[in-house]
């Protein structure tokens, strides 16, 4: 090595003869760690005993968030009713009948309860076959419109349902056209039950997103009527089912909340419902439910989490239990260069 | 057309191998680059036509051969600007390096840009998306992610830009004396115009291409340094013409007309010719000073500027590194056609299905309050914003389109790019990649093929300057018959060996040479001796027949000064040292006479002619008046064309006894040259005299006819002796080509050299070893040829029964292929371009080892492309010299070594480095790392983007097929934007599977990239199932649990999109090997970013899903959903990973584990090879 620097210097010299002063710089790359990707670093290899801790952590974690979803989910008390076919009289086809000024819209049923449910009990409605989440259907609104009164003539994404003779729909577009209308009232034991319909929104929808000084105007003025009818004097931002309305649901199946009762509810006790039938679900066959019900910290009555979740760990520990298994019938020590493809074959003798 | 002789050598250089099929004439030609390699000096018709295997250049350059006619002609009037520019205006002298002006930038970098389809694809999807129909993304959000690719390039173009225009404006501002009316005054370079006359000073650069009119030194050298140009830093010597010497331009007005070629990019070409005072001058390569250029050791020189600007041969040779594809992203396009029919299968779905829902909705779709068809505000209900169902459908493929067009992952070209400058940032940076003698990084020329360095199979090397060091040195002589092969030689006795008087100080040889006893008293014992005389020749024609420019160079102590020898060729400088060490100093040259110091007297020789070397002859001469008005000519050249000229008839005995010394030499790897010389009588001087002067003033064909001049003299020499040359190896080459070999990488070796002198080479660098079985064909027919190669093709298959028996039958792993074989370039020319090809290819195959010897530049393109063309293994060509760049072009990867020969090879590779030994960890290192993290990102970004397509998709299953997505848009955009591709380029550049000093240690592991194992099509498929899987998970997880709820789209739009991102970042860390805090910064930081970027976009009012973050990760249900869906996902494939790596481990796992555990006993019957030699000097 040394005989070859001198020799190698002998060479460079010749190179800047006669320049003795510009000795050149040399080229030799800074060291780094990182730049000779030599950065500290954790290796991660999966190690049986990784393997058997990652399962029967998953396991641990994720049964007992399976049972205790389960538990909640059915704590959780829901009497659920269909009354689109029940609340239809027989004397004309359905469409007629809801579309029609003068028919009598009102029906009435009754629930019993299967179970104590403490309050708040909530109040849902519930529509299917809606596309709610359809791109026709979810882009015909003005987002700024609801918010700025400056902005009312903000309707261009708004349109069949954009403006009147009179000046712009306020709300304008087919999602607060559509404003379901159908009413309940609750009759329990014979009193009343008062039906709370305020705070149904969430509350940043109704301080921020709605504006508290837009007022609705032109609204249902059309030739051809969607839904519910909106109090000019209410500005926007207190007008809850409105808010909750235009929250537009992701799937076709979806419940909107009503109302709470704030009281609770006994077993057996009968409720009496009164329903309003004005939304017209027929014309493309949607069903509509009443649904009262209980919270817990999952939500509503979901099974689906709970099993999924026991699934899960249940398979987790019964793929532990199977690597256990194979890593005592078949073990193998791990980095064994005897393995290395080059040297399974020359051993053999 | 009288002389088709030089076309027709032009030619035969270009198409050496398909001329070679017929003649014994073109045989001799294929070993050009014989053991007269050093003949590289004034090589300057091989060279250019060499490089320039483009074909535009050697058609220039046959052009200059022949009479240049009017019209293909430039006129230059020395001293008279106006007029030369006055017909046609020539460029000046202003250059513009810079692409765009503030002008030009913007339409010239996108019309660049735009030259990638996949930005043309992102184009048109924001085109579509802009018609009112289709508009499925806000305007801004479509337009986003082209912008954003665009801005950020055209910002670094702009950039660089920048660059090229302020280092422009240094150029063109430097300032150059130039002669205007009679006085010399100072000009910008950029003023300069063709026809002025300009002075250069010493150490000053010259600022356009000039024709030498007269220099400071008297007779008319001048000596330039070409470093700027082709790397080469020896001086070279250019001349001034003796009618344009004696002028002095301040005195009286210059007056002539130089008539030379046209621009050209050929830099060793220069063809004209200069009127001056009614004389015709002919002016050829050594008469012209291109730009670029330093002056050295001259004081001053004077000349015509004949090209400016971007027409000077500099500026025209700046073009760009190549562009090669590398194989995985054309692999890769395959799996982009699938993606593609994906892509639109996905679409056909959607609106078939929309299609459907159409026609059975037809009745209801008037007044359904998702839909409204008709626009019931007007007079009379009209369709509102429906087309009819056909349109509808046609609407629905393309909004399709528009929504799932991340199926095709553009953002993948942009990482890729962007992972290959970190991965070239990393090789160029790597210091054992450094080479200190030659202080030279590791160069990256290609960008685009860094992957490819993992994958390679085949390497063909040149042998000089690549094995070797191309550092010649001296090391014995065999003189009129007699061996001088000093095995006792000391290194000179001290000092080194002789020195010498000159001007008060003593001057020695730079280079200490290794003396032999024995010839060195005989030079003492008598003078008068016959041996004495053969011995005195000898010397003589080492030391004068050269172009060795002597320099005499000062050290710190006065009184000792260092004789330095310029030249071009190492072999002559090595040469001309031996002859200095053993008293036959040269101490001046000019071009009219040298001066030699023999043995302590001075004596002056005129130099009467000399004959430069050229490829055909392969042989230069120097014709010597003597002192003594005697007139000699002394020769030297290989050996084959040497014993042709040589007279026989007298010393039967010395010839003989010479053959075998050379036969000696040569099979312990020395370079050999013969040297021979005559008297000339009078009358022979006389006649070679007239012929000498006419051809060499000669316009047409002047090349030939100097040809034809030098061998009608080159005649009936006496043999004087043979000289060897020791070409070092280089450090570390045979440890290197055992790891090669051991990486299952088969070595191919090309070299011009003899037989011997390769296989002896082959034995020292460990390329050959006494297990292999030598199969060596050398043939003179086509007939020959076939019959050894089929003979050839029986010894090898019985060889590998042999061993196929013993070992089960896996032939290629070790024993079995122990074969090596050895060919000729005359047998190359009759197997390359025929049938016998086939048989070759089958033959090369089964061998572990290929030496071919006596081949000629184009031959070994030849070889490459018949590896290349019969097999999807990636080769690499590596080479130091301009006649290696055919086959460096031809190959996958071509790799130039930055040694001794100049910058040719450098050129036209793809990397560049110092040392052959680099190629060890350029390969094993760093092309597995490169193979490896690029494999696994293309397949990683085909998933990322899949998985998230395929969200959207089931999610328009729900939608009624109007493809409306959960996903808020900027969330789309953002994700293949800001979510999720940092970590893919992070992990791109910075994860290692293995560590240097495992891959180092196993070579095998190389093996990964050979058998494909990061990209193949089964892991591509694997990798889909998975995502499918995955896909479906993340969607229908949530979707069950929110199934019948309050839950609004915004919401589980932004539950899809955490769970999406989280789970995709998951799985990369899953697969990282190495965690160092990048890797934790770019996972962990994107997912970071992404529940911040969720939130900021919704804490904007006025989109409709304002606040839904907030809301939901309020309730429960939200955070079991993202925990259960993630975990669920990654199951599978958890489970599938961990079996295969535990059932069947890879040998790249089986080496992680042991990197991990570091098992004691270390590699089991491993081959171990001793790495130091490799990784060069310990760090400082």
């Amino acid at each position: 090595m040394e005989g070859k620097e001198t020799h190698g210097s002998v060479g460079g010299a010749s190179t800047s003869s006669s320049s003795s002063a510009t000795k050149k710089q040399s080229k030799r790359p800074k060291y780094s760690r990182f730049s000779q990707q030599e950065l500290p670093a954790c290796k991660f290899i999966v190690t049986p005993t990784v393997v058997i801790s990652t399962f029967v952590a998953i396991a641990i974690v994720f049964i007992p968030l399976g049972l205790a979803s389960l538990f909640a989910s059915d704590n959780v008390v829901e009497i659920v009713h269909r009354y689109d076919d029940l609340c239809l009289p027989e004397s004309s086809t359905a469409v007629q009948h809801i579309q029609s000024k003068d028919s009598n819209k009102t029906c009435a049923a009754k629930l019993a309860v299967s179970k104590a449910m403490k309050g708040p009990i909530f109040i849902y409605y519930q529509l299917d076959n809606f596309y709610q989440n359809h791109r026709r259907y979810v882009k015909s609104r003005s987002d700024k419109q609801l918010k700025y009164k400056a902005d009312a003539d903000d309707t261009d994404s708004c349109s069949p349902e954009a403006t009147t003779d009179k000046g712009p729909i306020v709300p304008c577009g087919l999602v607060a056209w559509s404003l379901f209308n159908d009413t309940y009232k609750f009759v329990v034991q014979n009193k009343v039950v008062d039906v709370n319909k305020k705070n149904i929104a969430w509350d940043s929808d109704r301080n921020h997103k709605f504006g508290s000084d837009v007022y609705p105007q032109n609204f249902q003025s059309g030739g051809l009527i969607g839904g519910a009818k909106l109090e000019t004097s209410k500005p926007l931002s207190d007008q809850e089912d409105l808010i909750v309305w235009m929250r537009t649901a992701a799937l076709p199946t979806f419940r909107k909340l009503y109302g709470r009762i704030e009281g609770d509810l006994q077993v057996n006790d009968n409720i009496e419902v009164v329903v309003e039938n004005n939304y017209n679900t027929y014309s493309f066959g949607g069903k509509k439910w009443l649904i009262l019900s209980t919270t817990s910290w999952i939500g509503g009555k979901n099974e689906f989490i709970g099993i999924a979740y026991l699934t899960i760990g249940g398979l987790c520990l019964f793929l532990a239990i199977t690597f256990i298994l194979i890593y005592v019938l078949r073990p193998r020590q791990l980095g064994d260069p005897s393995y290395l493809s080059w040297n399974k074959q020359s051993p053999m003798p | 057309m009288d002389s088709p002789s030089p076309i027709q050598f032009d030619r035969s250089v270009n198409s050496e191998i398909s001329l070679s099929s017929n003649s014994r004439r073109s045989a001799s030609r294929t070993s050009r680059a014989g053991s007269t390699r050093e003949v590289a000096f004034s090589d300057l018709g091989a060279k250019p036509v060499l490089y320039g295997s483009r074909r535009a250049d050697s058609e220039v350059f046959s052009m200059s051969q022949k009479e240049i006619n009017e019209e293909d002609a430039r006129f230059v009037y020395i001293d008279d600007p106006v007029s030369t520019n006055d017909k046609f205006e020539f460029a000046r002298n202003s250059i513009r390096t810079a692409k765009y002006s503030v002008i030009s930038f913007l339409p010239r970098n996108l019309f660049e840009q735009f030259h990638r389809v996949a930005y043309i694809y992102f184009l048109i999807i924001a085109i579509l998306n802009q018609l009112p129909q289709l508009a499925v993304f806000g305007r801004g959000a479509s337009i986003l992610p082209l912008a954003f690719v665009l801005l950020v390039t055209a910002v670094k173009d702009a950039y660089e830009d920048w660059r090229r225009h302020r280092a422009d404006k240094i150029e063109n501002n430097r300032l150059a004396w130039v002669l205007v009316d009679g006085q010399f005054q100072q000009k910008r370079w950029k003023d300069i115009q063709v026809g002025e006359i300009i002075k250069v000073e010493a150490n000053d650069t010259l600022p356009c291409d000039m024709v030498l009119l007269s220099t400071s030194d008297p007779t008319g050298v001048a000596y330039v340094q070409t470093i700027n140009l082709d790397g080469e830093s020896n001086l070279k010597t250019r001349y001034a013409k003796q009618e344009t010497l004696s002028k002095n331009p301040e005195n009286g007005r210059f007056s002539g007309l130089i008539k030379c070629e046209k621009p050209n990019r050929n830099i060793y070409g220069f063809h004209g010719n200069m009127e001056i005072d009614g004389k015709r001058l002919s002016l050829g390569p050594s008469n012209i000073i291109l730009r670029g250029c330093d002056l050295k050791n001259t004081a001053s020189i004077l000349g015509v500027a004949v090209y400016c600007g971007a027409e000077t041969k500099a500026m025209l040779n700046n073009s760009g590194a190549p562009s090669k594809r590398s194989r995985l992203e054309t692999r890769m396009n395959l799996e982009i056609i699938i993606l593609s029919l994906f892509l639109v299968a996905l679409c056909t779905v959607a609106s078939v299905c929309a299609a459907v829902w159409l026609r059975r909705h037809r009745d209801e779709l008037d007044t359904m309050p998702f839909y409204r068809r008709k626009d019931y505000n007007e007079e009379e209900p009209d369709n509102y914003n429906y087309y009819g169902w056909g349109m509808e459908i046609f609407f629905t493929f393309l909004m399709a389109v528009i929504v799932f067009q991340i199926m095709i992952p553009i953002s993948l070209y942009i990482s890729m790019e962007l992972v290959r400058v970190g991965q070239a940032y990393f090789m160029i940076r790597d210091a054992q990649m450094y080479d200190e003698a030659s202080n030279s990084r590791f160069q990256c020329r290609a960008l685009n093929i860094n992957e490819d360095l993992g994958q390679i199979k085949y390497v063909f090397s040149d042998k000089t300057g690549t094995l070797t060091e191309n550092k010649m040195e001296f090391q014995c002589a065999s003189i009129w018959g007699v061996d001088y092969s000093g095995r006792e030689a000391t290194s000179g006795d001290g000092q080194g060996g002789h020195s010498v008087q000159v001007g008060g100080a003593t001057v020695s040889p730079k280079m200490r040479v290794k003396v032999d006893p024995q010839l060195q008293q005989a030079l003492r014992r008598g003078k008068m001796s016959e041996d004495f005389k053969h011995i005195r020749d000898f010397f003589l024609a080492l030391a004068a027949c050269n172009t060795i420019v002597p320099l005499v160079v000062d050290t710190p102590d006065p009184e000792v000064k260092l004789m330095d020898y310029q030249g071009e060729s190492p072999d002559e400088q090595a040469l001309a040292y031996a002859a200095a060490a053993y008293g036959f100093m040269l101490i001046e040259r000019t071009s009219g006479h040298i001066v030699i110091d023999i043995l302590g007297e001075r004596q002056r020789f005129n130099v009467l002619g000399l004959h430069e070397f050229d490829s055909d002859r392969k042989r230069m001469s120097v014709i010597l008046g003597f002192p003594d008005k005697s007139v000699k000519i002394f020769v030297k050249g290989a050996d084959t064309s040497m014993f042709t000229v040589i007279d026989k008839t007298s010393t039967v005995g010395i010839i003989r006894a010479t053959e075998g010394h050379l036969h000696s030499y040569s099979s312990l790897g020395l370079r050999t040259l013969v040297v021979g010389m005559r008297e000339l009588r009078d009358s022979e001087f006389e006649q070679w005299h007239s012929s000498f002067e006419a051809a060499s003033t000669a316009l047409i064909g002047r090349a030939a006819l100097l040809r034809k001049v030098a061998s009608n003299v080159e005649n009936h020499l006496s043999l004087l002796g043979a000289s060897a040359i020791e070409d070092k190896l280089q450090e570390g080459v045979p440890e290197a080509i055992e790891a090669l070999r051991t990486a299952a990488i088969k070595v191919w070796v090309l070299t011009g050299d003899k037989q011997e002198t390769a296989i002896s080479i082959g034995y020292s660098s460990k390329l050959l070893t006494n297990k292999m079985t030598q199969i060596i064909i050398n043939s003179n027919s086509k007939e020959s040829c076939r019959k050894s190669l089929s003979d050839a093709l029986l010894v090898c298959k019985k060889l590998s029964n042999v061993s196929g028996t013993t070992d089960n039958e896996d032939i290629s792993a070790s024993s079995g292929s122990l074969v090596a074989l050895i060919i000729d370039g005359a047998s190359l020319v009759y197997i390359l371009d025929s049938e016998l090809e086939e048989q070759l290819f089958e033959l090369s195959s089964n061998c572990s080892v290929v030496l071919c010897c006596r081949v000629a530049p184009l031959q070994k393109a030849g070889i490459v492309s018949l590896v290349k063309n019969r097999t999807a293994d990636m080769t690499l060509s590596i080479g130091d010299g301009a006649n290696d760049v055919s086959m460096i072009q031809m190959a996958d990867v071509g790799v130039g070594i930055s040694g001794q020969e100049g910058r040719q090879a450098v050129m036209a590779s793809d990397f560049a480095m110092g040392q052959f030994r680099f190629l060890v960890p350029l390969l094993l290192v760093h092309g597995h790392w490169n193979y490896q993290r690029m494999g696994y990102m293309i397949i990683y970004n085909f998933y990322r983007n899949a998985i998230f397509v395929l969200v959207l998709f089931w999610y328009v299953l729900f939608t009624a097929f109007t493809l409306t997505t959960a996903i808020n848009e900027w969330n789309s955009v953002l994700y293949s934007v800001i979510y999720t591709a940092v970590p893919t380029v992070i992990v791109g550049i910075l994860d290692k599977d293995l560590s240097r000093k495992t891959l180092l240690k196993y070579p095998q592991l190389y093996g990964a990239g050979q058998r494909r194992e990061n990209y193949n099509s089964k892991l591509f498929w694997l990798t889909m199932m998975d995502t499918l899987w995955q896909s479906v998970v993340i969607f229908f997880g949530p979707f069950f649990a929110y199934r019948i709820s309050t839950i609004d789209a915004a919401s589980i739009g932004d539950l899809w999109t955490l769970a999406v991102v989280i789970l995709v970042n998951l799985h990369l860390a899953m697969d990282i090997t190495r965690w160092n805090w990048l890797m934790h910064a770019a996972i962990w930081g994107s997912i970071l970013a992404t529940f911040i970027s969720i939130m900021v976009i919704d804490a904007i009012p006025t989109l409709p899903g304002y606040w839904a973050i907030f809301e939901t990760a309020k309730t429960g249900l939200f955070w079991l959903c993202l925990l259960g869906v993630v975990v669920a996902s990654l199951i599978p494939r958890f489970v599938v990973k961990v079996l295969y790596q535990y059932c069947t481990p890879c040998d790249i796992q089986i080496a992680k584990e042991a990197e991990k555990f570091k098992p004691l006993r270390g590699g089991v019957g491993s081959v171990e090879v001793e790495m130091d030699a490799i990784l060069g000097p310990p760090r400082r």
